[in-house]
């Protein structure tokens, strides 16, 4: 999967989770939370996502990484490689 | 010593109907007998008739709190808010912290449940894909709860579980914990989300107890020979308790005074309802009012539409009301299905504008009365006008043995 699916992939997931976010403004090296009003149980239900999606098994030390868009799309990019 | 009591009156009420989102079209409905109830398909169980609501969802909240919360959650929350504007109250009139939520429930957390075995069942039954809202929206104080985010309320809240007597019981509750001096204020009544379960249909099925019919809005036929179960449906009604002379002081609309109240159980069956213990709950909440029968108008009754249930609460009335002329008998259910939680609290709305129209509300879908249910005046089919409605006594009966009755009064 590309940088850029990958990209797309989160913000699919954030708009499933709140279908009013706005992503216009959204700068990729800020975090999520405080610019989409995230919490953690809506992190949680990224990483459900992913599981479902694309059966990965994200550990809980490494959900930091998904703070920020770019940090989401570094972390997951060589997880999603062959995706 | 009753009278000693503070006095506590509805001033506010909220409510979504399977016919209606607000007091003056469901009243409307009511007095025209006009019944909305359709038909539903179930996962796992296929088609029945339910009473589904159709309101605003996001007036009070964001789709995306909708979503993470509980359709009971949901239903609360426009009720809650609705009740507040029709009592023309601001959450700030009084401290938020002196605010009681008590939101009584048939059951909760089966649909929730229900959905999330469905959901893991397409991941091979593995329980990594078991949501982690699973528990926030299962516990059973999770429909008040969700009232008291949205409104900011830091006061009591929870649920008081009563099977379908669950709505009255929380009323009555309300009024105790404002007779006690615990809140100042309570958003009382009952919810109920139970048409998103098929194990509901699928149970009251198996009892032979659901109802059924070509037409949808025919299946729930209380006191009628044909009568064959019940019509499951959501809703939710929520009123705003206040003390008497709080309401006063704010000239506040008053609908009526809960004069009386009465809890008692049948110690006897899981499912089948006893006609004794329901009039030994009357007598309780008419003693507790300082009434006798001649001086209730109208008694709406929990009626529900199966075989023995109708029967023992025409057994309970006739006992304690005999041939009272005075006594005006209706059935809400037969309009709007069973609302199970919310059925009490629902059933009572409906007739509360009679203490302005002085109108009777009709019975429905009864054109064969069973012997065994015939009272005296029972009004079918079109509303009747008396000369005064004053005192409204409200039955709701649940599985498991337990009764409820709440007396009401015109404010004057």
């Amino acid at each position: 999967m590309t940088r850029d699916a990958i990209k797309n992939l989160i913000l699919e997931i954030i708009e499933d989770i709140d279908e009013d976010a706005d992503f216009d403004s959204l700068q990729s090296d800020k975090p999520l939370r405080d610019q989409l009003d995230l919490d953690s149980m809506d992190f949680l239900d990224i990483v459900m996502e992913l599981r479902k999606r694309h059966k990965l098994q994200i550990p809980e030390e490494d959900y930091p990484e998904l703070a920020t868009l770019d940090s989401c799309v570094n972390y997951l990019e060589p997880l999603l490689a062959d995706a | 010593m009753e009278t000693q009591l503070p006095r506590i009156v509805i001033t506010g009420v909220g409510l979504a109907a399977p016919n209606a989102d607000n007091l003056k079209t469901y009243r409307e409905k009511l007095l025209n007998g006009i019944s909305e109830i359709t038909e539903v398909d179930l996962r796992y169980f296929g088609k029945a008739p339910a009473g589904i609501c159709t309101f605003e969802e996001t007036r009070y909240r964001k789709k995306k709190e909708n979503k993470r919360g509980t359709r009971a959650g949901c239903l609360g929350v426009y009720c809650a808010n609705e009740a507040l504007v029709d009592a023309g109250l601001d959450i700030d009139h009084y401290q938020r912290s002196r605010i009681g939520v008590y939101v009584g429930l048939t059951e909760h957390g089966t649909v929730e449940t229900e959905n999330e075995v469905y959901n893991i069942s397409q991941y091979d039954y593995n329980v990594d894909y078991w949501t982690h809202h699973h528990n926030p929206r299962t516990v059973l104080n999770n429909p008040a709860g969700e009232i008291t985010m949205n409104l900011g309320i830091t006061g009591p809240h929870y649920s008081i579980g009563a099977a379908c007597a669950a709505g009255n019981a929380s009323l009555i509750q309300g009024v105790q914990m404002m007779r006690l001096g615990e809140v100042d204020m309570a958003l009382a009544g009952g919810i109920s989300e139970s048409t998103g379960s098929f194990g509901i249909f699928a149970s009251f099925q198996a009892q032979g107890a659901l109802g059924s019919a070509d037409d949808p809005r025919k299946a729930c036929r209380p006191f009628d020979n044909s009568r064959d179960g019940i019509v499951v449906s959501e809703g939710a009604c929520i009123y705003v308790l206040e003390r008497l002379e709080s309401a006063l002081a704010r000239n506040a609309k008053i609908y009526a005074e809960i004069i009386g109240y009465g809890m008692n159980s049948d110690a006897r069956d899981y499912v089948l309802p006893f006609h004794e213990r329901q009039a030994e709950c009357m007598e309780l909440a008419m003693r507790r009012a300082e009434i006798t029968p001649g001086d209730v108008d109208i008694i709406n009754t929990h009626a529900t539409g199966t075989k023995q249930g109708d029967i023992e609460e025409c057994k309970a009335i006739e006992q304690v009301f005999g041939k009272s002329e005075e006594t005006y008998i209706n059935n809400t259910k037969s309009i709007i299905g069973h609302a199970m939680g919310a059925a009490g609290v629902l059933e009572l709305a409906g007739n509360l504008p009679a203490f302005k129209d002085n109108m009777v509300h009709p019975t429905i879908n009864c054109s064969d009365l069973d012997p065994a249910c015939d009272l005296q005046n029972m009004v079918f089919d079109n509303p009747v006008e008396l000369d005064s409605v004053d005192i409204i006594l409200n039955n709701s009966f649940g599985m498991v043995g337990i009764n409820s009755v709440i007396i009401v009064k015109k404010f004057q």
